[in-house]
């Protein structure tokens, strides 16, 4: 089928033929300079590495205090799920609720979603519910902000300075860590999983 | 380098869900993407109108989240309430250039940015509007890209309202303008979705209309088939 070595431009509907890329390189549409798609392709495998790495720095990120607050002899700590919990008993409820999508939520799923692909196209088979699963991590992708968090926390711990002593603890590094990780993960091409899918497909049929 | 191809023009789409290059199914008729079963739409759903919906929304609610105070501090006798803009003044008084720098991009400069652009780029698109369609189109991306980086504020205020809690001594509440600011980013993270980048590409051309005519297009389209381009590869 010729349509498989076409690509289609996303903002500006040009068509364009396939050509194979030299590493590194990047093939752009002519007409609006949009990246069309590019050499650095992450493998099945590296995905994977990267979604139990994600997994590892989502668990110390919640699981352990984002900074250490001291003023006039008392002594305050804080991890993600308390900022939200608080937030959701203040008068601001549905801060609350967008922290908790946003920073736990949708990450998680994230990693979830791709640890169950990722795993199950390792092991040649296509899992149940893959196209739901794939259209899900498509959508949720802008919804996920742990990188907008991050930087959160920097300036929290930056106007706190002046008014007490601020310790950033384990999990501000947890964070860090996650975005990193993430943000490698989501910039693999899904394609690379579809394509994938219809290999195991043709190759079963 | 002679122009390539537009998919509309060839009867081709690209699907939604998963990017596959599928045959527009005849007589407008629905069809589904053949690997990932999602809906086959030329463009975006209604586009237009519910990019514009989102917009006036988001740009009718910029107004409170500016002028409403975000959070109420309160230090021994202290007590005070801040706006976004203020915040950005106190990290800027207290020496933290670089992040007040951050924060006022982030909060104030980014959203209106977003508003303004995006109601150009819907303006333009439909006065049907030839003008710099590339340098639009490279709007629009930056403008897409950049839409959750506002939700800074959200989460310094989630923050400190958990850490400052030392009863009498000092406090952090959140007040209604964070709950309007947090809504100014997600309706323009909503309108930048909704809108379709390659509406404004289908303008039609100043003169000969070719395509208007579907004998012609059908031969353009066998002409141009035989000419689809090789993608230009491009250095990073």
């Amino acid at each position: 089928m010729a349509e498989a070595s076409w690509v289609i431009c996303k903002f500006c509907d040009s068509v364009y033929q396939r050509a194979p890329l030299a590493r590194r390189e990047i093939a752009r549409c002519s007409q609006c300079g949009a990246e069309l798609y590019s050499a650095r392709r992450a493998s099945i495998d590296a995905m994977l590495a990267l979604t139990i790495a994600s997994a590892f720095a989502f668990v110390v990120a919640n699981l352990f205090p984002i900074a250490l607050l001291e003023a006039q002899g008392r002594s305050n700590e804080a991890n993600l799920w308390q900022a939200i919990v608080d937030s959701l008993d203040s008068g601001a409820a549905p801060i609350g609720a967008l922290a908790a999508m946003t920073v736990f939520f949708f990450p998680l799923a994230q990693i979830c979603l791709f640890a169950y692909v990722l795993s199950a196209l390792r092991m040649h088979h296509i899992p149940p519910g893959f196209r739901l699963v794939m259209h899900s991590l498509r959508q949720m992708h802008p919804w996920a902000m742990v990188e907008v968090f991050m930087l959160g926390v920097l300036v929290a711990v930056v106007k706190l300075k002046d008014v007490a002593s601020v310790t950033p603890l384990i999990g501000t590094w947890g964070f860090a860590a996650l975005t990193l990780l993430l943000t490698l993960l989501n910039s693999c091409d899904l394609n690379e999983l579809w394509d994938r899918a219809d290999r195991i497909k043709a190759a079963g049929a | 380098m002679n122009k390539p191809p537009r998919a509309s023009d060839l009867g081709l789409i690209a699907c939604e869900g998963c990017d596959l290059v599928v045959r527009q199914p005849p007589n407008n008729e629905e069809g589904f993407c053949p690997r990932c079963d999602e809906p086959l739409r030329r463009r975006k759903h209604d586009s237009l109108t519910r990019s514009w919906a989102f917009l006036i929304a988001a740009a009718l609610l910029y107004i409170p989240a500016n002028m409403l105070p975000i959070m109420h501090t309160q230090q021994l006798l202290e007590r005070y309430d801040s706006t976004i803009l203020s915040g950005v003044a106190l990290l800027w008084h207290n020496g933290a250039y670089d992040l007040a720098i951050i924060v006022f991009i982030a909060s104030i400069f980014v959203p209106i940015m977003k508003i303004i652009s995006l109601a150009v780029l819907l303006i333009a698109t439909q006065r049907g509007s030839h003008w710099r369609l590339r340098e639009r189109t490279r709007i629009y991306r930056i403008v897409d890209y950049v839409g959750h980086w506002s939700m800074l504020d959200v989460f310094v205020v989630v923050l400190l309202l958990t850490l400052v809690q030392f009863g009498g001594l000092a406090l952090v509440q959140p007040l209604p303008g964070v709950m309007a600011f947090g809504a100014v980013v997600v309706l323009t993270m909503l309108a930048s979705m909704s809108f379709d980048p390659r509406l404004m590409w289908d303008a039609p051309a100043p003169h000969a209309d070719a395509n208007a005519n579907p004998e012609t297009r059908a031969a353009n389209q066998a002409a141009s088939e035989a000419g689809i381009h090789a993608a230009a590869a491009a250095q990073p």
